[in-house]
C-alpha cells in the first residue's frame, strides 16, 4: 500500500507470558473504512488502546502518518479522532460545554470552539437537551455526543471502538449514516465493532483477530466469496473463523 | 515513549486544572459551599462550646483564649481536607467512575499532565478553603495582619502536599470503599493530633514525636503564628519540612497513578 495512514508491523502487547496482541500486521489507506473484528479478548481493544497511545507497545511498532506511537504519542495523538467503547463525557457538563472543554486539550481557541461545537451539534442533532447536564442524555444521545467530540479536532484518523453498542435500531442507523457521509469526506476510519453486520455495511476491509493473531483478512464480499462459496453472511464467515464457544474476557 | 516526567510534563496540565475548576463551578452549590461551612461548625462547637470550660490556654509562653488558639487549628484543617479529599475520592471517582482519565489520555494530554492537573487543582480547592476560613476567622477577629496574609502562599503549598497525598492514596486503592484506611490511619488522627485542639507540649514525648513527622502539625505550627503574629525564625523547620516533602509525594503519586493507568 503506499501512503498508509496506519501501519501495524509484527505489533505485540504482552503481559509477561500473556499476549493479548501477538505480532499483528496491517495497513489502513486513506479514506478506507477498516474494520478490526474479532470475539472478546481477541485484542481489538488493546490495539486501539496502542493506536491511540494509552498503552506502549511491546514489541514491533505502530505508526500514524508515518509518526511512531513509540517516539511521538503527543503528535499522534493530535490527529486522531476518538469514539471510545464507554461513555466517557463529563457528566456534570451540558452539550456544549463537554464539546468546547474537550476542544480545548487540542489548543483550540474558545471562539474557534464554539463555531465547531454548533456545527457539531446541528450536525448530530443534539440541540434537544442544549443545556442539560449530559447525564440527562438517553443512551443514543451519549454516543452521538461521543462521536461529535472526536470530531472536534477535525482529525485525520478516526477511532470508533464500538460505536453502536447498546443502542436502539434508529440510533444505530444514524450512526451508520454518520460513518458514511464521513467516508465520503474521505476521512480514513477504524471501526471495531460486535455487529458484524455493521462491518459488513460500513467497512472496505476488514482483518478478523483471534487470540491476539489476524487469522483473516481482506473485503466482506472477498471473505464471504472465499469461505462460503454457497453463499452466506459476514457473521456466519466470523463464526465459520472463530468457532461456536464462549469468550470470557 | 518518552517516559521520564519533566519531558511529559507540559503547559497541558492547565487544561486539566480548568477542567476541574470548571466542574466546581458548575457543581460548587453542592460540593463547595457544605464542607467549607464545615470548619465553621467546629469553631462554634469547639471554641464557643468547649471554650467556655477551657478558658485560657498556655501556647508559646502566653496564654489565649481558646477560640483565638484553635481557631488557626481549623484553616490548617480546612486545606487538607478540601485538597485531600478532592484528588482522593474525586480523581478516585474520574478514574474509576466517571472514566475521566481514559477520555483524556487520547488526547494530546500526557499522563503526567493529567494528574499534574489533579494535583493543582486539588491545591487550588485547598487554597479556596484555607482562604474562606480565614476569612472567617479575620470576621470574628481572631486574625493579625499582615502575618495573616502568609496563610495564602502556605496553603497553596500545603494544598499541593495533601492533593499529592490524596493522589496517592486513590492510586492505591482498589475499590473505593478502601480509602476508609488513609482516612483512618493518616487523615483522622492528623485533624486530632497535629497540635489543632490542644497543644502538643502536654502530650506523652512518643506521642510528640510521632505528631511531629505528620505534615498537618508543621502547618499548623506556621498558620498559627501567622494567624497570632507569633512569626519566629525556627518556623523556617517546619517550612523545610513541607518544602521537601511536596515534591516528593507529587512525585510518587503521579507515578503510582501513571502506572496504574497505563500497564
Amino acid at each position: 500500500m503506499t501512503d498508509p495512514v496506519v501501519k501495524a508491523t509484527a505489533l505485540r502487547k504482552c503481559y509477561g507470558d500473556l499476549c493479548a496482541v501477538d505480532g499483528v500486521d496491517f495497513e489502513i489507506g486513506r479514506g478506507e473504512c477498516f474494520g478490526l473484528l474479532g470475539p472478546n479478548g481477541a485484542g481489538k481493544t488493546t490495539t486501539v488502546k496502542m493506536l491511540t497511545c494509552a498503552l506502549p507497545v511491546t514489541g514491533g511498532d505502530l505508526t500514524v502518518e508515518g509518526l511512531s506511537v513509540k517516539e511521538d504519542p503527543r503528535a499522534i495523538k493530535y490527529l486522531l479522532g476518538v469514539c471510545p467503547q464507554e461513555v466517557n463525557l463529563d457528566p456534570d457538563f451540558s452539550v456544549v460545554k463537554n464539546l468546547v472543554v474537550y476542544s480545548r486539550y487540542y489548543d483550540i481557541p474558545r471562539a474557534e470552539a464554539e463555531k465547531r461545537a454548533a456545527e457539531l451539534i446541528a450536525r448530530f442533532h443534539l440541540h434537544d437537551k442544549l443545556e442539560r447536564p449530559v447525564e440527562d442524555l438517553s443512551g443514543g444521545m451519549k454516543k452521538r455526543l461521543l462521536l461529535a467530540r472526536a470530531l472536534i479536532n477535525r482529525p485525520r484518523l478516526l477511532v470508533l471502538d464500538e460505536p453502536t453498542t447498546g443502542l436502539d435500531p434508529q440510533s444505530r442507523r444514524q450512526i451508520w449514516q454518520e460513518v458514511r457521509d464521513m467516508k465520503k469526506n474521505g476521512l480514513t476510519t477504524l471501526l471495531t465493532t460486535h455487529y458484524i453486520e455493521e462491518a459488513e455495511l460500513l467497512c472496505d476491509r476488514l482483518v478478523i483477530m483471534d487470540n491476539g493473531r489476524i487469522i483473516e483478512q481482506g473485503t466482506p464480499r472477498q471473505l464471504i466469496e472465499k469461505h462460503l462459496p454457497g453463499g452466506g453472511n459476514l457473521e456466519d464467515v466470523f463464526l465459520k473463523l472463530t468457532g461456536k464457544h464462549l469468550r470470557d474476557e | 515513549m518518552n517516559n521520564s516526567l519533566a519531558g511529559s510534563l507540559s503547559y497541558r496540565a492547565w487544561y486539566m486544572w480548568r477542567r476541574n475548576v470548571d466542574v466546581s463551578l458548575v457543581t460548587w452549590k453542592t460540593n463547595v459551599l457544605p464542607p467549607l461551612l464545615e470548619p465553621v461548625l467546629y469553631i462554634l462547637a469547639f471554641g464557643f462550646g468547649l471554650g467556655a470550660y477551657v478558658q485560657q490556654i498556655s501556647y508559646a509562653g502566653r496564654a489565649w483564649d481558646y477560640l483565638a488558639f484553635m481557631a488557626p487549628g481549623m484553616v490548617a484543617v480546612g486545606v487538607m481536607f478540601h485538597s485531600v479529599f478532592d484528588t482522593m475520592y474525586g480523581a478516585f471517582v474520574r478514574l474509576r467512575y466517571q472514566k475521566t482519565f481514559d477520555a483524556l489520555i487520547t488526547t494530546p494530554l500526557s499522563p503526567e499532565d493529567i494528574l499534574a492537573g489533579e494535583i493543582l487543582s486539588g491545591a487550588t480547592k485547598g487554597l479556596f478553603a484555607g482562604a474562606a476560613i480565614l476569612l472567617v476567622v479575620t470576621l470574628f477577629g481572631l486574625a493579625q495582619y499582615p502575618s495573616s496574609l502568609l496563610i495564602l502562599p502556605l496553603s497553596a503549598l500545603a494544598g499541593l502536599l495533601f492533593a499529592s497525598f490524596g493522589l496517592y492514596f486513590a492510586a492505591l486503592a482498589p475499590y473505593i470503599d478502601n480509602l476508609n484506611l488513609p482516612v483512618f490511619l493518616f487523615i483522622n488522627p492528623m485533624f486530632l493530633f497535629s497540635g489543632t485542639f490542644f497543644p502538643l507540649d502536654g502530650l506523652p514525648a512518643w506521642v510528640r514525636l510521632l505528631a511531629e513527622l505528620l505534615p498537618l502539625t508543621h502547618l499548623v505550627n506556621i498558620t498559627r503564628a501567622a494567624t497570632l503574629g507569633l512569626l519566629s525564625p525556627s518556623l523556617g523547620w517546619d517550612l523545610l519540612y513541607l518544602v521537601l516533602l511536596t515534591p516528593a509525594v507529587a512525585w510518587l503519586a503521579i507515578a503510582k497513578m501513571k502506572a496504574r493507568l497505563i500497564k
